[in-house]
C-alpha cells in the first residue's frame, strides 16, 4: 500500500463533485427560462441540440428561475473556494509535477492512446498518473477555471465588461457556459467508466487515501 | 487488525455516495421552508458584493449604433397587469398623472410629464439584459434620476430608493448608488418615439446597469428610504441587487 491521496485532495475532489452537480442542476434550472443562444430577434448559428427545451425536473435545481438563480450563486462562493484550495494545495506541496501536462508528456501520452485503441498490447510505464491522466486532469482543472471567469462575464456583463468582451460579448459568454457543461458531463462519465474498467484501487484511494493497485508508483 | 482503515473508509464511502443521492432527490427543488429562505439570506452577500464591490459608479455601460437596435416587435414587453388581463395598464387621465417624490427628502417633488420633459435629457442606444437570459438593444430618451435626486435633495438618513407604480402593486427598492448612475433615467421616450403602454408610458425607470425587472414601469411615485425596500419580484425570491 502505498499513500495517495492527501486529505486536502480527497476533500475537494468530492466536494467539488457535489458542488459542480449542484451547479449544473441549477444551471439547466436557468437556462431553462430562456432556452434560446444569441440576441432577440436573430437566429444564432450555434449548435444546440437543446434550443427552445428546457430539461425535466430531475435534472433542475431550483424549481423556478429564482430559485435556480439562488442555488447557482450561493454555491459558486464554495465552489470557486475548493477549486483554489485544490490548486494552492497542489502548488505549495509540489504535487502539480505528477499532474501537470507538459511538452514532455505528449510522447507518452500517445503511447497511452495507443494503448487504450488496442494497437500497443503492455500497458506502458507510468508513475502516479499515465501521460493521458494529466492532460485530462490539467484540461479540467483549466475548463473549470474558463466555466468560473465565463459565468462570472454573463453576471456582471457590464461591470466585468473586459471578461465578457474576452469570450466574445454576453451571448457567446453564455453559450461557452453551457457548453462547459457538456464538457464536465463527458469527462465525469468517461473518468468513472475508467476508474472502473482500468484501476478500480483508484476509487479507494480517493476515499481512503490509500493505494493497492496496479501502478504503485509515485513520480 | 489486517484492515485497520475499513470501517472508516465504509463510513466515508457512504457519506460520499449520500451526498450525490440526496442533491439528485432534491431536483426541482427550491430548497424548502428550511433553505430556501437561507439561500436568500445568502443572497444578500451577492447583494453587498454587487454594490459595493464590483459596481463602477460613475463608469458608462457602452453604447451602440442605432443600427444595433433590436427589431420594436422582437423586444419583448410585459407587465402585471396585461399577464393578469391580456390588457395594458389604463392609461392615467393626462393632466392627472404625476410622479411624487418624497420621503427622506428636503424637497418633495410633484413632477408632471410637463416638468420632466422641460429637465435636460439624455438618450442612449444600449443592451437590455433580461434574467432570463436574453438581450436586446434599444434606444432610451429620458431625465437622470441623479437630476431629480439633486432636485429633491435627500436628507444624509436616506439611503435607498423605491419605485412604485400603477401596474397591480409592482414596485422596486434601488441602492442609491445604482440610482445615481449617470445611465439611471427616467425614461419618456422609446426608440425616438413617445413611451408606448406596453413599455411603460407615461414614465418608467430604466438603466442598462441593471437587470430588466429591477425599471419600474408606470411610474407613480418615488420614495427615499432609511431601510431597504423590497420589489415585486424580489419579494419573491429573486436577487435583490440585480445589477449587471
Amino acid at each position: 500500500m502505498v499513500k495517495r491521496h492527501h486529505a486536502v485532495v480527497r476533500a475537494t475532489h468530492w466536494l467539488n463533485a457535489l458542488l459542480l452537480l449542484g451547479m449544473i442542476a441549477s444551471g439547466l434550472q436557468i437556462y431553462g427560462a430562456y432556452a434560446h443562444f444569441g440576441p432577440r430577434g436573430a437566429p444564432y448559428p450555434l449548435l444546440n441540440p437543446w434550443d427552445g427545451s428546457g430539461f425535466p425536473a430531475w435534472a433542475r435545481l431550483g424549481g423556478w428561475l429564482a430559485g435556480g438563480l439562488n442555488w447557482h450563486f450561493a454555491l459558486a462562493w464554495p465552489f470557486v473556494l475548493t477549486g483554489l484550495a485544490y490548486v494552492v494545495f497542489l502548488v505549495v506541496s509540489g504535487e502539480w509535477r505528477s499532474l501537470l501536462f507538459r511538452p514532455r508528456d505528449i510522447r507518452p501520452a500517445w503511447e497511452m492512446q495507443r494503448y487504450y485503441l488496442g494497437l500497443r498490447s503492455e500497458h506502458p510505464p507510468q508513475g502516479k498518473h499515465n501521460a493521458l491522466q494529466k492532460l485530462a486532469y490539467t484540461t479540467i482543472v483549466s475548463l473549470g477555471a474558463l466555466a468560473v471567469a465565463s459565468g462570472f462575464a454573463i453576471y456582471k456583463p457590464v461591470q466585468l465588461w473586459w471578461l465578457t468582451a474576452l469570450f466574445g460579448g454576453y451571448e457567446l459568454a453564455r453559450y461557452w457556459h453551457f457548453l462547459l457543461v457538456w464538457v464536465f458531463v463527458a469527462f465525469t462519465l468517461l473518468h468513472v467508466l475508467l476508474v472502473l474498467l482500468v484501476d478500480r484501487a483508484s476509487l479507494r484511494a480517493m476515499v481512503s487515501g490509500w493505494y493497492r493497485g496496479r501502478f504503485p508508483s509515485h513520480d | 487488525m489486517t484492515e485497520p482503515g475499513l470501517s472508516r473508509r465504509d463510513l466515508l464511502r457512504l457519506g460520499v455516495a449520500a451526498g450525490p443521492a440526496a442533491l439528485l432527490a432534491a431536483c426541482g427543488w427550491d430548497g424548502g421552508p428550511t433553505l430556501e429562505p437561507r439561500l436568500r439570506l445568502f443572497s444578500r452577500v451577492n447583494d453587498w458584493v454587487g454594490e459595493k464591490i464590483l459596481l463602477r459608479r460613475q463608469r458608462p455601460a457602452p453604447e451602440y449604433p442605432v443600427s444595433a437596435r433590436t427589431e420594436p416587435n422582437r423586444f419583448p414587453a410585459y407587465s402585471i397587469t396585461y399577464n393578469d388581463t391580456r390588457r395594458y395598464p389604463g392609461v392615467p387621465q393626462v393632466g392627472e398623472w404625476a410622479v411624487e417624490v418624497g420621503g427622506l427628502v428636503r424637497n418633495p417633488l410633484r413632477l408632471t410629464s410637463a416638468m420632466i420633459e422641460a429637465l435636460p435629457a439624455v438618450t442612449y442606444t444600449v443592451k437590455h439584459h433580461c434574467v432570463e437570459g436574453w438581450t436586446a438593444i434599444g434606444t432610451w430618451t429620458g431625465v437622470p434620476v441623479s437630476t431629480i435626486v439633486g432636485l429633491a435633495r435627500p436628507t444624509t438618513e436616506a439611503r435607498y430608493l423605491r419605485f412604485d407604480s400603477f401596474d397591480r402593486g409592482y414596485y422596486n427598492g434601488w441602492d442609491l448608488a445604482s440610482a445615481m448612475h449617470p445611465q439611471t433615467i427616467l425614461a419618456y421616450a422609446w426608440n425616438d418615439r413617445p413611451l408606448m403602454m406596453n413599455r411603460g408610458a407615461p414614465l418608467r425607470l430604466y438603466s442598462p446597469i441593471k437587470l430588466g425587472y429591477k425599471m419600474t414601469k408606470y411610474l407613480t411615485k418615488m420614495t427615499f428610504t432609511r431601510d431597504r425596500p423590497g420589489g415585486y419580484w424580489e419579494d419573491q425570491g429573486y436577487p435583490w441587487f440585480g445589477g449587471i
